[in-house]
């Protein structure tokens, strides 16, 4: 097929997948816009299987088969709480593909590389490389096979961007004398370490910012993949992976009042201990049982419940379900507040209950419920910690200190449950646990919420 | 610079424009969706790795292509299938009652 006919193929796909991710304004028309999506992709594929420079197909097929295969399985498989971990490992696939192409593009024409096209591989293989171990490392941090707790050294920072100039000087060097093989492979050596490093001393906590800033790479590494293959398609779809992982990343910062550069050389922990000590030692913590917080639940006409990341630890949004449509049907009102930076990725907890059965039109952001506490009877706080920290609205020296916060502090009652008095990921205590109005009930929410139903149902 | 270079960039900065504007139409609710979706269609890298792994240059830019078409399938089939489970789930309310 004609050169043309192709470009054509590429053209109609770059247009449906922006319509595709305008679909995703609303739930309604959401499912549409990836069937659009799907398409799009459906069409880029067959116009590249006819180009001219495809000789044979076999390992084509095969990699259309394992990988359709190992999609597939994970695709249907993987339950709902382990989604950070599946976007994680997809970007890591996702760094690896591009740095790959990138290396066999460099393999195949080497020393004759123009400087433009050296540079865009340099870009395009450090930038895979680098989401590739830095996905892996976010993957091991979030399934608990590496520490959630930052890993901070003496320098750190100052070798860590040490040997990002080191790096980008690297490619400079490519692109004036693309010839040197053993300098293009030290490039690639530096971007996996470079992946590793950068995300080494990032906390349990700031993972929402990490995986969005990771979706960006994995974008910029595609675009780049289309400079080097001077592929339109590529250019636009990584341009607009990019910038949705940038404006994810950008919401998710803000959700923490914290800029870019603080939450990636920040190494929160080191901060927390200079202001952790004030806050809570005189006050006594108002311990109640199930029977106590369903005696106040029982009472309640409006109810606002508080998810956080705990709440997908103990796997407890069927329960909160079951909670909520119980008081549903004895007439009490009930919202859901979701915190930006609640769990380990952006949407992690409007995902977790859209799988409960929780209707979306409960489902409220932080700037459209936050007025409404101080006119509800009970917060219901499951599992969320430092998104409720009142410190963030009133102890300068907090660490959180200016964070947009929910407001559960100005409900008449405040229910709270929580493993155990341990400080959250950021290891920064909360006074909203000490608070005469709040009612702490410690143990796995799971077994709480349904010990609290089977009282209410009594 | 090189012509191709600039219509590269032109292409890259209008498409990253109007991906920025309507990614902040997308509300929180379906972010995670969002981020699956974005996964897939950047799994478009697979035409770069279709053309490596087809075009038998040499064996190690064919295995490199390979695995690279294997990768990415892995975020394109796994992508859509995952988004359209997540999306399945959205419900609003039954409304049953009056």
């Amino acid at each position: 097929m004609s050169v043309s006919y192709i470009e054509a193929l590429y053209l109609a796909a770059s247009v449906l997948f922006i319509l595709g991710l305008r679909g995703l304004s609303s739930p309604e028309t959401a499912r549409r816009g990836m069937v659009l999506a799907e398409v799009g992709m459906f069409l880029a594929i067959v116009g590249t299987l006819l180009h001219r420079d495809i000789i044979s197909y076999e390992w084509i097929i095969a990699g259309f088969v394992i990988g359709s295969a190992i999609g597939t399985a994970m695709g249907l498989l993987i339950p709902m709480t382990k989604m950070p971990e599946r976007i994680a490992l997809s970007h890591a696939f996702g760094g690896l593909a591009a740095a790959l192409v990138g290396i066999s593009e460099y393999y195949r024409h080497g020393a004759e590389l123009g400087s433009v096209k050296m540079a865009a591989i340099g870009f395009e293989v450090l930038l895979g490389s680098l989401t590739f171990t830095g996905s892996l490392m976010a993957f091991g941090k979030l399934q608990g096979l590496i520490t959630g707790v930052p890993v901070t050294y003496r320098f750190q920072n100052v070798s860590n961007i040490s040997l990002v100039v080191v790096t980008l000087g690297i490619v400079a060097y490519l692109v004036v004398d693309p010839s040197r093989y053993p300098v293009f492979y030290t490039m690639l050596g530096s971007g996996f370490c470079l992946g590793v490093l950068l995300v080494l001393p990032i906390g349990g906590a700031d993972m929402p910012v990490v995986i969005s800033l990771l979706n960006s790479y994995a974008g910029l590494a595609a675009a780049s993949t289309g400079f080097v293959l001077s592929n339109n398609v590529l250019i636009i779809a990584g341009a607009l992976d990019g910038a949705s992982g940038f404006l994810l990343s950008v919401i998710m910062s803000k959700a923490m009042n914290r800029s870019f550069t603080n939450v990636v050389f920040g190494a929160f922990g080191a901060v927390a201990e200079s202001a952790a000590a004030g806050a809570t030692a005189a006050h006594a913590v108002n311990e109640g049982t199930d029977a106590d917080a369903a005696t106040v639940l029982d009472n309640a006409q409006s109810l606002i419940v508080v998810p956080g990341y705990g709440m997908a630890v103990a796997q407890a949004q069927h329960a909160v379900r079951d909670l909520t449509r119980l008081l549903e049907q004895r007439g009490t009102t009930i919202k859901y507040a979701v915190h930006p930076v609640a769990g380990r990725m952006p949407g992690h907890m409007n995902v977790l209950l859209a799988e409960a059965d929780v209707p979306y039109d409960q489902l409220y952001d932080l700037d459209a419920i936050n007025d409404e506490f101080a006119k509800t009877d009970v917060a219901l706080v499951v599992g969320a910690n430092d998104v409720v920290n009142p410190a963030a609205k009133t102890n300068p020296r907090s660490p959180i200190y200016g964070m947009p916060v929910l407001n559960v502090d100005q409900a008449r009652t405040v229910i709270v449950l929580k493993r155990s008095m341990n400080p959250g990921f950021a290891g920064i205590e909360n006074e909203l646990f000490v608070r005469p109005n709040t009612l702490m009930v410690f143990g796995d929410a799971k077994t709480t919420l349904n010990r609290i139903i089977a009282a209410l149902k009594r | 610079m090189a012509p191709e270079l600039i219509f590269g960039l032109y292409i890259f900065l209008l498409a990253a424009f109007v991906g920025y504007q309507v990614i902040s139409g997308v509300p929180p609710l379906l972010h995670t969706p969002l981020m699956s979706a974005t996964n897939a269609i950047s799994g478009i890298s697979l035409v770069g790795s279709i053309v490596a792994a087809g075009s038998h240059y040499t064996a190690v830019s064919t295995a490199l292509g390979f695995i690279a078409v294997t990768c990415a399938t892995i975020n394109v089939v796994g992508g859509f299938v995952i988004t359209d489970r997540m999306l399945r789930m959205f419900k609003r309310r039954e409304r049953k009652r009056p």
